[in-house]
């Protein structure tokens, strides 16, 4: 009977996101090419960077997903708690390795854009620091999703430590600014020094749709393949049960 | 509330009779604490310069050290479901297992804390305000930590996964509490830092039972 309940809802998913997903996907694509066209060649290269500057057509736009993803596990763990409903379980857990991904992506392009720039590769800024320990966080709630035989318990567990962590990311934030002005980091210039160009932003929201858009088909795709991989093995329980 | 003491006074009784934990828990703050002077020299003003930082981030590991069995232990021989079944809600439990960690574990890094302090050659004032961050900032490690815990029960490869989920969550701690010290030493005002550690403390009080209490709620379903 559990099983039936828990396969209600996702058949109506599977449904929906079966006509859902081409539509996600081909927007995602089209955005893509033209937020890359923009980015690559239609915008100009900055006055001082050059053309170093496009990295942060990736870069910014992979930092707002890492803490939208973080945000959206949040939610999702407390549906998932609060309503019991499978599908916000199955979600955070498919977003969680995207959003990983995304958090990894800010901190190796930032990695790269500070070389020519600072000269370093790395630089204990207030910013940096406090990513790189939001990538921890991801790892510890993928971690946790998977630490138990059962995995409805480790949804659940996950969901907890979601919660937890979206409470404490803005203190770590705030912890981490104070750490860093009180040790004067060293005479490293800031990224955020003079506004951006306008010519700048129509490339930077292009490919922060597009970022948008890779989410969402990802995490349709990933949601899709999570149900098939249940019910095989819902279907080799049958299977071996009916062999017996 | 008699249902909280007895709790207290049952795991600070197991610590005592049954125990070298926390004398175990001891002696790793104090031998890692020594390994760094091999590491890094032994100049005074290398030593008083890291010291403060040495001393928190050993704190930190070696109060996680007991944490791993927290909850598990009591899983695996039956007594939390015993304790599910008391009037007392699981968050009730939660607090009080958490502050039986803190004096079991808390209270003697406390006590240990100044030893360390003269070996990196902290100056007078800075044990004072050592002992205050230490006094403010662990019981929040035994709470937060506390929350991991309960979260790891009935996990495959506890203690590592352990490290992963609870250590990210200590850098708020970390960062007040050594700047406290830092500020004595360096003739800052001490006061800002601590009263953040006072205000993170009041936080975890009543936060990471609720949390606690859903984690070990979702471990005995």
């Amino acid at each position: 009977m559990a099983n039936l309940h828990r396969f209600a809802n996702p058949a109506q998913f599977q449904r929906l996101s079966r006509a859902l997903l081409p539509w996600v996907a081909g927007i995602t694509a089209i955005l893509f090419v033209l937020g890359l066209y923009f980015a690559l060649f239609a915008s100009p290269p900055d006055y001082q960077q050059g053309d170093t500057v496009r990295i942060m057509y990736v870069h910014v736009p992979s930092a707002w997903m890492s803490l939208f993803c973080y945000t959206f596990l949040a939610v999702a763990g407390a549906v998932g708690l609060i309503w019991r409903h499978p599908l916000a379980f199955m979600s955070a857990r498919a977003a969680a390795p995207i959003g990983a991904g995304f958090t990894f992506i800010v901190l190796a392009t930032g990695s790269l854009w500070g070389k020519p720039m600072w000269g370093t590769w790395w630089v204990w800024d207030a910013r940096l620091t406090s990513v790189l320990i939001l990538f921890f966080l991801y790892l510890g709630h993928i971690a946790l999703s998977r630490a138990f035989d059962d995995p409805a318990r480790g949804a659940k567990a996950a969901a907890v430590l979601a919660l937890v962590g979206a409470v404490n990311v803005p203190i770590i934030k705030f912890s981490v600014d104070w750490w860093n002005t009180l040790h004067q980091p060293a005479s490293v210039s800031r990224l955020a020094g003079p506004a951006i160009d306008s010519s700048m932003l129509p490339p930077l929201f292009l490919m922060a749709f597009a970022f948008m858009g890779y989410f969402f088909t990802l995490l349709l795709i990933r949601i899709r393949a999570d149900l098939a991989s249940r019910k095989v093995q819902a279907l080799r329980v049958a299977a071996l049960a009916a062999a017996e | 509330m008699s249902t909280f003491w007895a709790i207290v006074a049952r795991d600070v009784r197991l610590a005592v009779r049954g125990g070298t934990e926390s004398v175990m828990v001891l002696v790793f703050f104090v031998l890692a604490a020594i390994l760094f002077p091999f590491g890094v020299g032994p100049e005074a003003e290398v030593l008083r310069r890291i010291g403060p930082g040495v001393i928190w981030v050993v704190a930190l590991l070696a109060a996680m050290m007991s944490l791993e069995r927290l909850f598990s232990a009591d899983h695996e021989d039956g007594t939390l479901d015993l304790l599910a079944t008391s009037p007392a809600p699981l968050e009730i439990v939660f607090l009080a297992k958490a502050i039986a960690h803190w004096l079991t574990t808390g209270l003697p890094l406390l006590v240990a804390a100044p030893v360390l302090g003269v070996f990196y050659q902290l100056p007078g004032p800075a044990f004072g305000v050592l002992l205050l961050s230490m006094l403010l900032g662990t019981p929040s490690l035994s709470l937060i930590g506390g929350v991991g815990a309960a979260l790891i029960v009935g996990a495959r490869r506890g203690g590592v996964l352990l490290a992963l989920l609870v250590l990210p969550l200590y850098v708020p701690v970390l960062i007040f509490a050594v700047a406290g010290v830092d500020a004595v030493i360096f003739d800052a005002p001490v006061r800002p830092s601590m009263m953040i550690l006072a205000a993170l403390l009041l936080a975890a009080i009543p936060l990471c039972p609720w949390a606690g209490g859903a984690a070990l709620r979702q471990a005995l379903q």
